[in-house]
């Protein structure tokens, strides 16, 4: 009991000590700022360029990785960001284009027609995860949904290199297993990262929206179809 | 509130009730006393059960007014419209189900809403039914023009935005209509039945479910099974809409009672016609339907 009373009072010792006035009592309290200490990792002002943009590009990166693999990590929630997902809507939008475009209403969907349903899609979904109760918040739910896009954009490349080739009936088979399979795979990684965060009586109701989402992408890539 | 018909109510806390009231030095005034504030406490806490046998003169009061001093959120804020999100999956269930199957002397308001309308369902039924009918009508446009050697196939994907316009106003406009033409006669006749916007909202969004199979079954190109598909659906959502309002109008004029619902009925069946003859090619009959004529 002495022993903390004692360490709670530190200077108690000294409360009898007195400095006499001939003393001078003088010194420089100024911390000598070293060249190179743990303040350099919060301040990025002075590095290359290159190293900032490689920073995000693989931090992009990894992200991409975790979609392929959808392991239990939480990489994807917690440093989310959405450069990952506007890069894959802008590529999947561009892939969409070119495709029987000499009826303009009648064809497939215009650049902003699929930035829309992608953009406003994620955000529909991710206000009706909230309004559920889910714990996940706005901006960590758009990044996985973007992300998740990712095997579908695959889809999408490979079928243009296929109807680059021909444009058959077996091809047209071919395209459809690799839409479905990368559907599949799509819903669920995402359901991997976003029905953790939901109470499990209501995961089916979380998860439906996703199917839906990654359903219509699947139908805008399926129904791709060449100018001939 | 009466303490004689409570069937919980012993014969002595009656008269000690009575004591209390008439005698105030009785013993258990000083208890009373005290107890006055435990027992709001209890009440606003709800285990009003004990308390409510021992003095159940004041505690009904207190009870109530203590529930509904409850602040409701403002209708801008998110917490407004976290209460019709609050059903499980189970729910959604039982209201598709009961939505497919009418009854007839289930309402379906009464029956599955139970006072917790949701606007989950209606939302993602209507946003189902809108793809699922865009991308049946594209199906079967394909499917039609099989042989076709002057087709070319489109995407069509203007056809979801037209789909989206009809299914969403159809699901939130007549609603609105029907809710503002029961309220009217509601203050005119002073009807006991009456409905919130979101449970007719409900209703209208659930009785649209049973269109999702309809459209898919759409997509086969035989006739007869086109239509033998369009009357099962439109008498089963047109039964369970006329049930639902039939309990509302019911003390009406005769007149007023059948041109209302025979309205309702007509909407129903002009929404189920007018998106098969727009969306889908009949087969046989070897047009598209676009709105702007093709080359």
């Amino acid at each position: 009991m002495a022993a903390s009373e004692e360490a709670s009072r530190p200077f108690a010792g000294l409360s009898d000590v007195s400095i006499s006035e001939d003393i001078p009592v003088e010194g420089d309290i100024s911390v000598p700022v070293g060249p190179s200490r743990r303040d350099d990792e919060f301040s990025t002002l002075d590095e290359p360029v290159k190293d900032t943009i490689m920073r995000d590009l693989r931090a992009v990166g990894n992200k991409f990785i975790h979609v392929l693999y959808p392991k239990r990590s939480s990489a994807l929630l917690r440093d989310w960001d959405l450069w990952g997902p506007l890069l894959l809507c802008v590529t999947l939008a561009l892939l969409l284009q070119g495709g029987a475009a000499d009826h303009e209403d009648q064809g497939g969907p215009q650049f902003a027609e699929v930035f829309v349903i992608v953009w406003f899609g994620s955000i529909i979904i991710t206000l009706n995860s909230k309004l559920l109760g889910g714990t996940i918040s706005f901006f960590q739910s758009l990044c996985v949904l973007g992300y998740c896009i990712m095997p579908l954009t695959v889809a999408m490349v490979v079928c243009r290199i296929v109807l680059v080739i021909s444009s058959g009936r077996v091809v047209f088979a071919v395209r459809l297993a690799v839409v479905t399979a990368s559907f599949g795979w799509s819903t669920f990684a995402s359901t991997a990262f976003l029905a953790d965060s939901q109470p499990p009586n209501r995961k089916a109701l979380v998860v439906y929206p996703v199917f839906l989402f990654y359903f219509v992408i699947a139908w805008m890539i399926l129904t791709y179809s060449p100018q001939q | 509130m009466a303490s004689k018909n409570d069937p919980f109510q012993f014969q002595e806390f009656d008269e000690a009730g009575d004591l209390l009231e008439a005698n105030r030095d009785a013993t258990t005034i000083s208890i009373d006393d005290e107890d006055v504030k435990p027992k709001k406490q209890s009440t606003a806490t709800g285990f009003s059960t004990e308390a409510d046998t021992e003095d159940p003169l004041a505690n009904d009061d207190q009870a109530e007014l203590l529930s509904g001093q409850k602040k409701s959120p403002s209708f801008w804020s998110f917490e407004y419209y976290q209460r019709f999100f609050d059903i499980e999956t189970h729910h959604v269930k039982e209201r598709i189900i009961g939505s497919m199957m009418p009854w007839p002397r289930k309402n379906f308001i009464n029956v599955y809403l139970r006072r917790n309308p949701d606007l989950y369902g209606p939302f993602w039924i209507c946003t189902t039914l809108v793809f699922a009918t865009a991308i049946s009508g594209n199906i079967s446009n394909f499917l039609a023009h099989q042989g076709d050697q002057d087709y070319k196939y489109t995407p069509e994907f203007r056809k979801v935005t037209i789909a989206a316009t009809i299914i969403f106003s159809y699901a939130w406009l007549v609603p609105l209509a029907v809710w503002g033409f029961l309220l009217w006669r509601n203050n005119k006749m002073g009807n006991l039945v009456s409905y919130a916007f979101m449970e007719i909202v409900c209703v209208y969004g659930y009785s649209l479910s049973i269109y999702i199979p309809a459209v898919v079954l759409w997509i086969l190109p035989f006739n007869w099974l086109s239509w033998c598909t369009i009357v099962v659906a439109l008498c089963l959502s047109g039964s369970v809409l006329v049930l639902t309002f039939w309990p509302a109008v019911r003390d009406d004029h005769p007149r007023v009672m059948i041109a209302f619902l025979s309205v309702i009925v007509l909407l129903n069946i002009l929404l189920a016609v007018g998106c098969k003859t727009y969306f889908f090619t009949i087969p046989g009959n070897k047009t598209v339907k676009p709105t702007n004529s093709t080359t």
